[in-house]
């Protein structure tokens, strides 16, 4: 997952880098899989490996040439920006590592999509009726707004 | 939980995708890539919340709600960000960050 992560953001050909983007999400995937959430496995892959990637893909090929290779910046810069991120990432894995969490034992109950839809819609004590419904009219103001963007002036020029 | 894997490791690679993310954000100089990097660390911290929910809570369901809120938040925002990048395209021929100087268009 790392791999192909790292080469995902050093590859230079951008369809390579959208490939290896979907490797790393399969693999994502896969651990929502081991972990017993196969819910949000099959929305991993459905929305991320399926939707996403694809959105990519076309744009990629509308807007690139695919033989094109992408520019880098300068070995400076990647050698500065490369430095400041491992030192983030030793520190907060210092902290990580120092932290005892107190792993709870195996619950033998495994989690069913049931629980997940009546917690997600429940407007008792806990429930998430209201960040679903928030969400609802952000995904159709999105829909909307990207249609609006993606057709330019051409609606202006028209009113 | 998984066997024979502790959440120790499991953290480890979600903070290593997590700043690999923020690598590509940093020195990647395509709008398209700068917003695969954006996917990597969106991806990253929705780990992070259903395996700190697995580990610690297992008996309760919050980290996998907001996870699936970030998820359609992502996919909001990428929708958004690719119509608005091939508008760009349209206006300036490019889409490298050096040619987006101006916001008005």
């Amino acid at each position: 997952m790392v791999v192909f992560a790292i080469a995902s953001v050093t590859s230079r050909m951008i369809l390579r880098s959208v490939v290896y983007l979907l490797f790393v999400l399969c693999a994502i995937a896969g651990f929502y899989f081991l972990i017993d959430y196969n819910y949000l496995a099959a929305i991993q892959l459905t929305v991320y490996a399926g939707g996403i990637i694809v959105l990519f893909i076309f744009s990629v090929l509308l807007i690139h040439h695919i033989e094109s290779k992408l520019e880098v910046a300068s070995l400076g810069r990647r050698i500065l920006v490369g430095l400041a991120s491992l030192v983030g990432a030793g520190l907060t894995l210092s902290v990580i590592w120092a932290h005892p969490f107190t792993v709870a034992e195996n619950s033998a109950r495994s989690t069913e999509v049931r629980d997940i839809g009546t917690g997600m819609l429940s407007y008792g004590d806990g429930g998430y009726i209201l960040p679903f419904e928030v969400i609802s009219i952000l995904l159709l103001a999105a829909m909307i707004g990207a249609i609006i963007v993606a057709k330019g002036t051409r609606l202006t020029i028209k009113d | 939980m998984i066997l024979g894997v502790s959440i120790y490791e499991i953290l480890t690679v979600t903070t290593l995708l997590f700043f690999i993310g923020i690598y590509g954000f940093i020195t990647r100089k395509n709008l398209i890539s700068i917003l695969l990097s954006v996917e990597l660390i969106l991806n990253a911290v929705a780990i992070n919340f259903v395996v700190i929910n697995k580990y610690l809570y297992p008996d309760m369901l919050q980290g996998v709600y907001f996870s699936v809120f970030i998820i359609a938040v992502a996919a909001a925002e990428t929708a958004l960000a690719i119509s608005i990048i091939i508008n760009l395209y349209r206006l300036v021929t490019s889409v490298e960050v050096k040619a987006t100087e101006t916001m008005k268009f």
